[in-house]
């Protein structure tokens, strides 16, 4: 494997310009220092609350995420290129679903094989000839983005759905501010805190035409057993909403209501945070208890707007991802910004040939999968599962696909003795309402904390930076 | 506001306050076993506490004999007990993370931090001395979430019915006690018993807190009827009956001054607050203590019921 770009030093050693403060900074801090805010900040976490569920581990009900104090830093010209790409790339999503679930032209033209979506488990056909509001589908999207050099971005993942993880976005650089407020003041960062008045902006952009007076914006939060619970109620703050679960709203007449302590309340847009498959007992899973029963009828009656869009799943999908530098193309005559990472799509024979020849090199992942499981990273994987993903690779070739195992840009992270690179991920957040893309120039880092790993996945030993972006 | 959010912070104020009575409850039970047997009768205060926290059956199903361990155990730290100190922390933790956004940023540091301290002391303290620093520990959490809604919260429907949980939780605790220690108070001549009572009225002062107070309001020494009249009829009294009725229907009006409109859980409350302003001490013993508390934990129960389904669901 090639040696990593690491975004401090480069290829070379020499420190790039947007590191200079911090690298001065790195030398002059005694590393007790680092060790003693490292802590500070693990406490503030604690006793905020911020904490996450990892599913199937009894003890650990609620978990902390690793905060590193060191921060990552991008240019003012870096941060533009990355704005065009994702704007770019969220345009194309949304005219992909919208076509998807309307005139299929992507389908006519032959540019992705039909059963790739007829088939696809994440295909809503309660969908097809909805009009969604001003054809927005996906609403707010995390786009994971990895960094090889200098100058090559690479998207490794849409995520359409119900993207998470940008409260941490934002109460890192809290914390940061408090933890270090010297620091701050030697750069020009720009803020992230709009992020809420953006998205409260961007949902009601999308409400029913209809809708007379301020649309009523509610969250709908599976409840405090979600992984993501913390962020659902520190959103709903933020914004102002109610945060409301399945029981708190029901519908009649086609309208969405909420219960109140002075009654029934009327909604319009709700910022769902439960995916399709539980949104609704009556139109898909008969067993969810977190759903809405009828919330879908309101929905094709365009009486209430949900954000993302039903059906969005789709654009997630990782063998539909792999068509993604036609998809921008077909829709919008251009070349792609940002760049695909060459995927094979074990589903075609001559992809899952070569694949199935080089598995210690490449990366499997399930085309469904997220959260870093059901993965195979080749070149650190042992015998054994290399040849359980070889079986699992012929008997459902149609479920995989894979790409060559990147070296992920590193940055410099607090570890155990002092501060060493870990390969890191950026998730930006792309919101699209009536009036347009809005990206708050930032995101998610995330960065693998053990030596030589690439799973970034807090589920999995990952920890998160704070992002700065340079202003000019 | 959202009925579970409220529902939610009725019930997270109610848990805290339960706690702290539990603790006060222990606290002066440990006081009591404390003296010679000859100034105490021969009673058994350990299961006398079981009793006034309202949980004999669920107790007895548990152990064969109350005695200091198994009440301590069962009062304070068991997880087979719903009502016990742990359990109420954890019930009231879980109710406010759930409303995270309805609390404000002390009220939710200060429940989560004695949720976080809780697992300090374990299974629960070795030592009596660790026991009694862990009930006063109980007590100043209590406080600190106590004071910090009142100083942070905004004057909302949201403050209205966290205080409806409060003052709904200690009316039917000091009524609890009435009921279980009523033979202790009833006037002389009806009573049985002797000096020994006095350590006992003692004790029933000191787990509503009013053993101080007492002495301000009276300037006598304890009087069994002067002792019941503090914990009913007196309105200075924060604990007693009538004061937490006094709250009770004030933030009802609160609630239906702010959504125009009244409801059967005004009504019922004034009812309650109007009987208990119309009456003296000797009436209520003329027709029997133990009737009239019985009667007044069935009508605060149905008034926690009314709540409920006015507004709560």
């Amino acid at each position: 494997m090639v040696a990593a770009f690491d975004e401090m030093t480069g290829h070379n050693g020499d420190v790039r310009p947007a590191y200079g403060e911090l690298s001065r900074w790195l030398a002059e801090v005694p590393p007790d220092v680092l060790d003693y805010r490292r802590r500070e900040a693990e406490l503030i976490f604690r006793r905020i609350g911020i904490t996450f569920a990892v599913y199937g581990e009894a003890d650990a009900q609620e978990r902390l995420i690793p905060f590193d104090v060191v921060p990552r830093i991008m240019s003012g010209a870096e941060w533009r290129l990355l704005e065009k790409g994702l704007t770019q790339r969220v345009n194309a999503l949304n005219a992909f679903l919208n076509d998807v679930y309307g005139a299929r032209e992507v389908l006519r033209a032959g540019v992705i094989p039909d059963d790739l979506i007829f088939r696809n488990p994440a295909f809503r056909p309660e969908m097809s000839g909805q009009n969604v509001p001003y054809g927005i589908y996906v609403h707010v999207a995390g786009i994971d983005i990895v960094r090889v050099d200098a100058e090559t971005f690479y998207v490794l993942e849409d995520n359409a759905r119900t993207p998470s993880g940008v409260s941490y976005m934002l109460e890192n650089r809290e914390i940061m501010m408090r933890l270090f407020p010297e620091l701050f003041s030697r750069h020009h960062i720009a803020p992230v805190e709009k992020y809420p008045d953006e998205l409260l902006a961007t949902l009601k952009s999308v409400a029913p035409a209809k809708t007379a007076g301020d649309p009523e914006v509610v969250l709908l939060t599976p409840g405090v057993f979600n992984s993501a619970y913390y962020e659902h109620s520190f959103l709903a703050d933020k914004l102002g909403v109610e945060l409301v679960e399945g029981r708190d709203l029901f519908v009649k007449d086609e309208i969405v209501f909420m219960r109140t302590t002075q009654g029934a309340r009327r909604v319009d847009v709700i910022y769902r945070r439960i995916d399709d498959d539980f949104i609704d007992p009556l139109t898909f899973r008969p067993d969810s208890a977190l759903g809405v029963p009828g919330l879908m009828s309101a929905y094709q009656a365009g009486n209430v707007t949900l954000a993302n869009a039903v059906g969005t799943g789709i654009a997630d999908d990782k063998a539909v991802y792999s068509f993604m530098p036609e998809i921008i193309k077909f829709y919008l005559g251009e070349e792609p910004i940002l760049k695909n990472v060459p995927t094979w799509r074990c589903r075609e024979e001559e992809h899952l040939a070569y694949t199935l020849d080089h598995l210690h090199e490449l990366v499997i992942k399930e085309v469904h999968g997220s959260g870093g499981f059901g993965m195979l990273i080749g070149p650190a994987a042992g015998k054994v599962a290399i040849e359980q993903f070889r079986t699992k690779l012929k008997t459902s070739p149609k479920n995989f696909i894979s790409q060559p195992t990147l070296a992920l840009s590193t940055c410099p992270t607090c570890v155990e003795h002092g501060v060493a690179p870990r390969h890191v991920d950026l998730r930006p957040f792309v919101l699209t309402g009536r009036n347009g893309v809005r990206i708050v120039p930032g995101g998610l880092t995330r960065v693998a904390l053990k030596e030589g790993s690439l799973v970034v996945n807090s589920s999995q030993g990952g920890g998160t930076k704070d992002t700065w972006v340079l202003d000019g | 506001m959202l009925s579970r959010t409220a529902d939610n912070l009725y019930w997270l104020s109610r848990y805290v306050e339960r706690a702290e009575y539990l603790a006060r409850i222990l606290e002066a039970t440990h006081r009591l076993s404390a003296l010679p047997l000859a100034y105490v009768g021969t009673s058994n205060e350990w299961e006398s506490a079981v009793a006034t926290a309202g949980c004999s059956a669920a107790f007895f199903k548990a152990y064969d004999e109350a005695n200091e361990s198994n009440v301590n155990d069962f009062l304070a730290f068991s997880t087979a007990n719903t009502s016990s100190i742990r359990s109420c922390f954890e019930l009231a933790r879980g109710n406010a993370r759930a409303v995270r956004t309805a609390l404000t940023v002390e009220m939710w540091d200060s429940i989560n931090t004695t949720w976080l301290e809780l697992k300090r002391f374990g299974n629960g303290p070795t030592s009596r001395e660790e026991f009694s620093r862990f009930l006063r520990w109980v007590q100043e959490s209590s406080l600190r979430f106590d004071g910090s809604a009142y100083r942070t919260m905004l004057r909302n429907d949201a403050y209205w019915f966290s205080r409806l949980g409060v003052y709904i939780e200690r009316a039917d605790n000091t009524a609890r006690i009435l009921d279980v220690k009523y033979h202790l108070l009833l006037p002389e001549i009806e009573r049985v018993g002797g000096p020994l009572d006095y350590f006992q009225w003692a004790a029933i002062l000191r787990s509503v807190s009013a053993h101080t107070a007492y002495h301000w309001v009276y300037r006598e020494s304890l009087k069994p009827w002067l002792v019941a009249d503090l914990l009913i009829l007196r309105e200075e009294m924060p604990r007693s009956l009538a004061s937490c009725y006094e709250a009770i229907v004030r933030n009802l009006d609160s609630i239906a001054a702010a959504y125009g409109r009244q409801g059967p859980a005004q009504r019922h409350a004034r009812g309650i607050r109007t009987r208990l302003q119309n009456n003296r001490m000797d009436g209520i013993f003329q027709r029997g203590l133990h009737e009239f508390i019985g009667e007044f934990i069935a009508e605060n129960n149905h008034l926690g019921m009314l709540v409920t389904e006015q507004f709560l669901t």
